[in-house]
Order: C-alpha cells, then structure tokens, then sequence
C-alpha cells in the first residue's frame, strides 16, 4: 500500500540525497531545491496509482534532473512535451533507475550529501544563517516554521535565507570530489552547525520553548544522517550520542509554565529511556575507538548522568574526570566552570572556588559563572559575597526565567541550607 | 514449526515518521500481536536499535570488528518476531496480518527455525 503519509516520510528522507546529487549537476541550490519540488510534485501525482518505485532517490533525482533539462529546453526551442512522461516510462523500464542507483551507492553519494550540508554550513555565512539555510535545504522546513524558531517574521527570514544563498552563490564551492583533508574539514564544519542548530532548540525557554523543538528534532535527525554517511568517525558518534542523550530529557527539562526544571529535580521517569539507551551505544561505540575529541567528552559526560536512576547515583568523580580530558582537549573557561561544579561534588566546595576564582577576568559577563560562584559561596557560608554573585547573576540573566531560577535558588538556600546545582538546566 | 518473521525496512523512512504515526503504527502491530498472543502462538518479539549503533565482528584468524551493520542495504533489519505456526501459509498470513497493520513499505523475510531456545526472561 503507498499511502500519502509513507510518502511522506520517503520524500523527507530522499530530501538530502536526492538535492545534493540535483546540486552535483546543476552547481546552484536553487535550481536543486526547484528541480526536487518538481519531482516530489510528480511523485506524488504518480506513486499512489503505480507504486513506488524500487529506488526513491534514484527516481526522484532522474524526474528532477529530466524535468530542469526539459525546461531549459522549452525555454532554448519550443519542443513539445512527450505524451508518456518520463517517470510512467521509469515505473515500466527500471534500467535507467538500475543504472543510477549502482552509482549511487558508491562513495559520491557520501560526498552529495556532505557537499550540501556544507553548502548550507559555509564557515563565510553567520552561524543562524547556516542553521536557517540548512533548516530550509536540507531538512525542508517552511521559512514560517523557520522563522517561528528564530523569532523573526516569516518575510525577515526569507530574506535572510536568500542572502545566505547569494553568498554561497558568490563563494565557489568546489564541485570535485573533495579530498580526504578537505572532507574532514567539511565534516568539523557541518558537525558544529548541528551542534549550534541544537542548542538554540535546547536553550529556549517559556513561551518559545514549542516553537523551537523541531531545531532540537532536526539537528538530531541531521546527526543520524551524518553518522549513517559515516559510521566508524569516533566524534559523529560522540555528536549524535550527545544530542540524544539531551534530547531525551526534554520532557523533564521544562515545567508547565516554562521554567526550567534543574537536573536533581527532574523526574526521571520522564527521560526517554529508547533515546538513550541509543545514546548509550553510540558513545561506548566511540570510546572504543580510542581517539578522544570534544563531542565524545560531552557525551559521556551526559552519559554518566543518563545512567544515575537517581540524583543521589551520579558518579560525579568519573564526570569530574570526563570534564578534566575535556579540558585538556578543548581548553576554556566555561569547561572549567562546569568541571568545578562536579570537583565541588567530590572535593567540596572550597576547592571547587579555588577553580571558579581565576575565571573572572574571562567570564565577567557570563550568567552562569555568577550562579556557580554563588552557589559555592553559599554552601561555605559566605552569605554576604554569595548575594553579591547572584544580584550579577540575575542582572545578566538572558531571560525572565534564568532570573526567576536564580531567585528560587536563592531564596531556597536562604530557607533550608540545602544547595542546588545551578549548572543542573545546562 | 516455529517461524522467525523478520522485518526489512528503510531506517531512513521509519525514521522519518512522525510521531503521530510512529504511534498509530505501533498500536496496529500490537493489535495483530495481541491476536496471535492469546492463540498461544507469539514468542518474542524486538525492535531493534537503528544499525548505526550495530557492530559487527568479521570471523576469522584475525577477528575484525567494524562499526555497523553487517550489510549495507537499502533495506535495513529493524526488528523480528518468533512465531509458532502450523504451516508456511499460515506465517505468510500473519506476516501479511502484520503488513496491513505497518505503514510503510517494506518487507518480511520469513525463516523457519532449526533450534530454538527461549533463554531467560529479560525484559
């Protein structure tokens, strides 16, 4: 049975193979996307009376190809257009579709799909015009759901999408096989902006957190993607691993009224067991591979507390350690800010300020900083600097609710002494 | 004769479902398992992670492991019944029961099996 929704679903994951091969022959997004628009319209007036085709992308991507080339045909000398078009002729003589599909499964078909995730990732585009166009190419979302992410009107983000087009336009991709540096290059490339992409989904809160779930689900979906085009890469695997883990506690992360819920008080029974038991595997995949990076560090990190059934169970010694390799790795003072938080667990707090205080001088304007130092002050009974920290803090909350959480956790900490880890919504 | 009925599909479509109709689809393939459990005729059932969390292990002097699956197919396997039939027709018909109540477009490799053993519960 080919029900529309099974279209559906085989449309949207033909999506980034299909236009990074259409991209491949015409070296211009738009005439990819317009060309892919055209043979999913076709598809969609075809596939329900004759079936599906044994290959999807390899039909789409010869209907798309076929279709543009006939338009710049109508447009060079009248032709008439064949009474049988050529998708009915593709159901009935499967050799063309054959054809293509063995090439298809080689290598290049990797690198389609890489080109135009870095296409639309171009390290010359500012970060949110990388999210937007991969969000617009690559996953197809509308310009209003994009621009409901973003916050913006629908018209401000068409715009912006369409100068990040010129841009690339204007900055000669190379259409060659890349080589093995450069592919390389590319994926750091494209794995950051999955990473951004997810972290502004991740960080919004109140009223925007609905409008910006599907950047979490969208980057999520690209990670797969990307780790499908390469399976033994330890830092996709480490990527991927981490996006599900986090994405697996977002029903916990926000309350009702859009506040965030810290990491000790989330319920747990809320954590989506299936998404991490995969983030699981993918992370101890990764580690086998014993070629530490940064995503895997974050992933274990995450990890360890995916594992705790309870607050009370995080190894808080092993994530101290974690963040230590992190550190070592990828050096800055935010890492240290968070590796405190967990020697705060393990060492205690005085040992754990003696790690915060040389921040100051790179983090004076950092929300974050203000909270753990406050905390840590709060816990060694240095009441009067610990209200100074959080007056900062809240006077830099980015949001109504990190100052609200702040508060709470003031006020908490004034009522029964107990301390909270204000690091626990990160 | 006990059947092992195993599911082919595109991860990459399933994967694509939303979540309404990953919902519907799960809720019509129990149905079909609910009939065939209270004919005492259901044995375990798994879905499987997606294969970029497989591993596998090439046999040899030399075992190889390698990240993924073992074959690189358009159709990936996602998941496996065990089921008691008396015949092939009749596990063609739950297979069939089974790709009524699925939404997509795969297939169901139907394999008789030669020793089975049902181990401890697990799950």
């Amino acid at each position: 049975m080919t029900d529309i929704a099974w279209i559906d679903a085989a449309l949207t994951s033909a999506r980034p193979q299909a236009i990074g091969a259409l991209l491949r022959y015409f070296h211009d997004l738009d005439a990819a996307e317009e060309a892919y628009q055209e043979a999913c319209l076709r598809a969609l007036k075809n596939w329900p009376r004759n079936g599906p085709p044994r290959d999807v992308v390899a039909w789409l991507i010869f209907v798309g190809r076929n279709v543009a080339i006939d338009a710049v045909r109508r447009r060079g000398r009248q032709q008439h257009l064949k009474e049988l078009s050529d998708e009915d002729a593709l159901s009935d003589v499967g050799d063309v579709e054959e054809d293509l599909a063995e090439r298809l499964d080689g290598a290049d078909y990797r690198d389609d799909i890489l080109r135009l995730l870095f296409v639309c990732c171009h390290p010359e585009l500012p970060a949110t015009q990388q999210i937007a166009l991969a969000l617009r190419v690559v996953c197809g979302l509308s310009v209003l759901q994009i621009s409901r992410a973003f916050l913006v009107t629908e018209s401000a983000m068409e715009q912006r999408i369409t100068r990040a087009k010129a841009r690339i336009a204007a900055a000669n991709v190379p259409f060659e096989a890349p080589g093995a540096r450069e592919r390389e290059e590319r994926l750091e490339a494209v794995a950051a902006v999955i990473y951004l992409m997810f972290n502004e989904g991740y960080s919004a809160t109140g009223e925007h957190v609905a409008a910006r779930a599907p950047l979490c689900d969208e980057a999520v979906r690209l990670a797969r993607l990307l780790l499908r085009l390469f399976p033994g890469e330890p830092e996709v695997l480490g990527l991927t691993a981490l996006l599900l883990v986090q994405h697996a506690r977002a029903a916990a992360r926000v309350a009702p009224d859009g506040s965030i819920v810290l990491l000790e008080e989330q319920d747990r029974t809320q954590w989506n067991r299936t998404l991490i038991l995969e983030g699981l595997a993918l992370i101890e995949k990764a580690l086998r591979h014993q070629r530490p990076g940064p995503y895997q560090m974050q992933a274990a990190i995450a990890s360890m507390h995916a594992r705790a059934a309870r607050i009370e169970d995080t190894d808080w010694a092993e994530i101290d350690r974690l963040y230590s390799v992190l550190e070592n790795l990828q050096p800055s003072p935010v890492v240290t800010l968070n590796r405190a938080v967990a020697a705060s667990k393990v060492h205690g707090a005085e040992a754990a300020l003696a790690m915060v205080e040389p921040l100051a001088p790179h983090l004076s304007s950092y929300f974050y900083f203000f909270g753990v130092k406050g905390s840590l002050l709060m816990q060694l009974g240095r009441d009067a600097e610990a209200r100074t920290a959080f007056r900062r803090a809240i006077a830099l909350a980015a949001t109504v609710q990190e100052a609200a959480h702040i508060r709470m956790h003031l006020d908490r900490l004034l009522k029964d002494g107990t301390t909270g880890d204000i690091q626990g919504s990160k | 004769m006990l059947y092992a009925i195993l599911c082919y599909d595109s991860e990459e479509v399933v994967g694509s479902w939303s979540p309404d109709q990953e919902t519907a689809t799960m809720a019509r393939l129990a149905a079909v398992q609910q009939t065939l459990a209270e004919k005492g005729k259901l044995g375990p059932v798994a879905r499987l992670l997606p294969t970029t969390a497989a591993t596998t292990v090439r046999k040899g002097a030399k075992p190889l492991v390698l990240d993924g699956p073992f074959a690189e197919t358009k159709e990936q396997l996602l998941g496996f019944y065990v089921v008691d039939c008396a015949s092939l027709e009749e596990a063609i018909g739950v297979a069939r029961d089974l790709g009524k109540a699925s939404s997509s477009e795969g297939a169901y490799e139907i394999r008789p099996i030669a020793v089975f053993n049902p181990g401890s519960r697990l799950a």
